[in-house]
């Protein structure tokens, strides 16, 4: 068999175990989200939070819950981080420094998991398993409670009305992740993925002597990097650790969970609006989009371009061999199309061409299918500008899903998608002209050396920005410069989008919604889906373009 | 005023709210799910959960999910010098350490991690290259014979399989080093060849580790 056969029957057993799935666990997030009950262990939990989980909370309340919380976690993950040194369970590992603190909490928080840090020579138990996993579960979950928020928005009318936050992120963590979390991190231990809490001990080496080794609770945390598309990595080399992904099963297991929630959540928004349809065409964009992204991902890897790749005679730099190009390609798109950033093979070593369609896959949004949470509420806003486009051709006031799309609905959908862009290119721009910041850059003596050294620059604020966490590595990103820029550029990329996106569902919740007629576009129809796809495309291609062709396409075809 | 204190008050109370959410929360996915999962983990599959330990002889050498070098010694600039009596695995030499984050690819358990050089870097063409004039010296094979991965660093610098070509490619050198007869180091890379899993999935490979296991069993044995 071929690697180029083998890689498209991954696929397909990925798309199909993705299908398989589909319809119960949307049906099943749609059910724990509308559930007027609550679990024993929920209602316990409520108590110790103070909080009634039956009240209804508006817009600005439910903003204030997400900020909050998300303010606690900073808080809480810097100060482990800088206390390190102290607490029992550090491995000797020392506190880290201020500005490397304040970027990875921000990082971990804001479900980006950017890491400047090398896990195994800088986190001990307690950061990784009390702290960072725990951002893993959180920060995940609240992505989804503001995704269902609007939701809501788009399903509820004339109340201002959201649900209450406290419940959505319980119910998330207690129902949703940790459930699956459970059985993953067995399947993934069963592959060969470690689980203890061995920490540094020796391992004794085959022509003698010994070696120290780490230990953890790795597969436990593999399992909800992966679900709740963070992508922060027990070990430095993240999913291409044998230790995470230890085999070719594990690994498209583990590509499996990065996009499992993001496309189930759209049955579960075809639920809760109670029109499955209209969910079917938010798949179907999602799902054109990854699926169009995976195969010039796997074309391209193949082809193996560039000087280096040329001469190996196969694109296997940064790969693992149990991998191989097309399993590695696969990863590759899903964890750029989502907000994952875990990485089996490392990004800076790809193609030119490909570590463009990785750079183009999170300037996207991250949204086909993004990640949880983030990649609905993306992609409905990307619905809305749509549905405004088509209505500005015909000439009537456009409205989606039986609300109006009027003035202040589509400026805020306008300035949710301006702020990425404003971050990425700034902080990019600043940073080519800083001389501190171009020093970072590793690949600088190379042929075509300027726009490899721009691609990384721009990746890692592309990252950051979009909440990806994945890097260009070959950039070193631990200065006072990278940490504090790439950490507002994660913090500001991730609350501001939510402060419109949970404006914007306040805003349609108190609407009158419209009845349909004749003239109403058919946003559950394969043109509409055609119509999002091309409105996404053309959005992103026109605010990226000059920056990607200064980069990877410069380097590309000199 | 009192519209200041209220707010203020509120801010407050929202913030303990947060925080005491965080805390209970910490406690569930922190503390509760990690035990939960590692004991299931070391009751269920104790020698997985614990890192998969490749034992010969009654000794650990290693783990079978992680690679390692097989040297003798080091020449006169400090450089590894290959025991060509064993299996190579894929290169480790060459990039140096610490280029970025202090990664290397010196089959370091504890500093994993890929070079993370371009596919248009003047360095990684030099040093691949270089490679392919080695093995090709070395193995006395042609240089289009040289497969990738004997040739490019892993992304994890701890890659534990090589490629069946490039395994077969270093079996008659082995047996000569070893005075074994060809054909039996050839059918013993056969028999450590897996396949893909499930027959599709990822690629074909033999781990060097267990190669070398069971290459020494047979020196030792004969």
């Amino acid at each position: 068999m071929s690697p180029a056969l083998a890689g498209v029957l991954q696929l397909t057993a990925l798309t199909a175990a993705l299908a398989l799935a589909y319809r119960p666990l949307g049906d099943y997030m749609a059910a724990v989200y509308h559930s007027p009950k609550h679990l024993r262990i929920e209602k316990v939990i409520y108590r110790c939070i103070g909080a009634n989980a039956d009240a209804e909370m508006r817009w600005p309340a439910y903003l204030r819950g997400v900020l909050a919380f998300s303010a606690a976690g900073v808080l809480l993950l810097y100060l482990l981080q800088r206390l390190q040194g102290g607490l029992p369970l550090s491995l000797g590992f020392a506190s880290i420094s201020p500005d490397q603190a304040f970027n990875t909490a921000a990082s971990f928080v804001t479900n980006t998991n950017w890491q400047s840090y090398s896990g195994e020579q800088a986190m001990g138990h307690v950061v990784q398993t009390a702290g960072l996993a725990v951002q893993n579960f959180v920060s995940a979950a609240t992505g989804m409670a503001v995704a269902v928020a609007l939701v809501r928005g788009f399903a509820r009318s004339r109340t201002g009305d959201l649900g209450n936050f406290w419940a959505d992120l319980v119910r998330g963590t207690v129902r949703v992740l940790v459930p699956i979390a459970v059985l993953g991190a067995l399947v993934l231990v069963a592959c060969g993925a470690v689980q203890n809490f061995s920490g540094i001990h020796e391992v004794g080496q085959f022509m003698g002597g010994a070696q120290q080794t780490n230990g953890g609770a790795v597969a436990s945390q593999e399992v909800i990097k992966e679900l709740g598309t963070n992508g922060g990595g027990y070990f430095n080399a993240n999913s291409a650790h044998p230790f995470e992904n230890p085999s070719a099963f594990s690994n498209l297991f583990e590509i499996f969970l990065i996009l499992v929630i993001p496309f189930a959540l759209t049955r579960t928004f075809g639920k809760l609006v109670g029109n499955v349809k209209q969910g079917y065409a938010i798949l179907a964009t999602m799902g054109v989009i990854w699926l169009g992204f995976t195969a010039l991902m796997m074309w391209t890897e193949s082809a193996h371009g560039g000087p280096a790749l040329q001469a190996a005679g196969a694109a296997m730099e940064g790969k693992e061999t149990r991998f191989g190009v097309g399993a590695s390609s696969i990863f590759s798109v899903a964890t750029t199309l989502t907000s994952t950033g875990a990485v089996d093979a490392f990004h800076s070593s790809f193609t030119a061409f490909g570590g463009g369609i990785q750079l183009l896959g999170m300037m996207l949004g991250e949204l086909a299918p993004g990640g949880v949470g983030s990649g609905l509420y993306g992609m409905l806003v990307m619905a809305t500008i749509a549905v405004f486009l088509a209505g500005l051709m015909v000439g009537r006031t456009p409205e989606y899903l039986g609300k109006k799309i009027g003035t202040r609905e589509i400026k805020l959908a306008a300035c949710y998608l301006l702020i990425t862009p404003t971050l990425v290119l700034g902080f990019a721009a600043a940073s080519m002209v800083l001389p501190d910041a171009l020093g970072s850059m590793l690949n600088t003596k190379a042929l075509g050396a300027g726009s490899h050294g721009f691609s990384e620059v721009l990746y890692a604020y592309t990252s950051g920005a979009n909440n990806n966490g994945s890097a260009f590595a070959g950039l070193n990103a631990n200065t006072p410069w990278y940490n504090t820029t790439i950490g507002l550029a994660m913090l500001l990329g991730r609350f501001l989008p939510m402060v419109f996106v949970l404006a914007l569902a306040g805003s349609l919740a108190e609407q009158q919604p419209v009845p349909q007629t004749a003239g109403t576009l058919r946003t559950e129809k394969p043109l509409f889906a055609g119509l999002l796809v091309g409105t996404i495309l053309i959005i992103t291609g026109l605010t990226y373009f000059p920056a990607l062709a200064l980069g990877p396409l410069a380097e590309g075809l000199s | 005023m009192t519209a200041v204190n209220n707010s203020v008050r509120n801010t407050a109370r929202l913030m303990g709210a947060g925080l005491r959410a965080l805390l209970v929360l910490t406690v569930v996915c922190g503390i509760i799910y990690p035990l939960v999962v590692t004991g299931v983990a070391q009751a269920a599959f104790p020698g997985k959960a614990n890192g998969s330990e490749v034992s010969s002889h009654g000794k650990v050498v290693g783990s079978s999910l992680l690679g390692q070098r097989y040297d003798k010694g080091k020449d006169k600039e400090g450089n590894p010098v290959p025991d060509l009596k064993f299996f190579q695995p894929r290169p480790s030499a060459g990039l140096g350490s610490n280029r970025t984050n202090g990664v290397n690819t010196q089959y370091d358990l504890q500093v994993s991690g890929a070079s993370n050089l371009g596919a248009t870097n003047t360095d990684l063409v030099k040093a691949v290259k270089e490679r392919k004039r080695w093995v090709s010296e070395t193995y006395g094979v042609p240089q289009s014979k040289v497969p990738a991965d004997a040739v490019t660093s892993s992304g994890s610098g701890l890659d534990p399989d090589i490629s069946p070509a490039y395994a077969e490619l270093q079996a008659d050198r082995v047996a000569k080093e070893n005075r074994l007869p060809a054909d039996m180091v050839r059918q013993l890379v056969k028999s450590h060849t897996d396949g893909r899993q499930l027959g599709f999935m990822g690629e074909p490979r033999v781990n060097v580790l267990e190669l070398n296991v069971a290459l020494r069993d047979l020196v030792q044995g004969g």
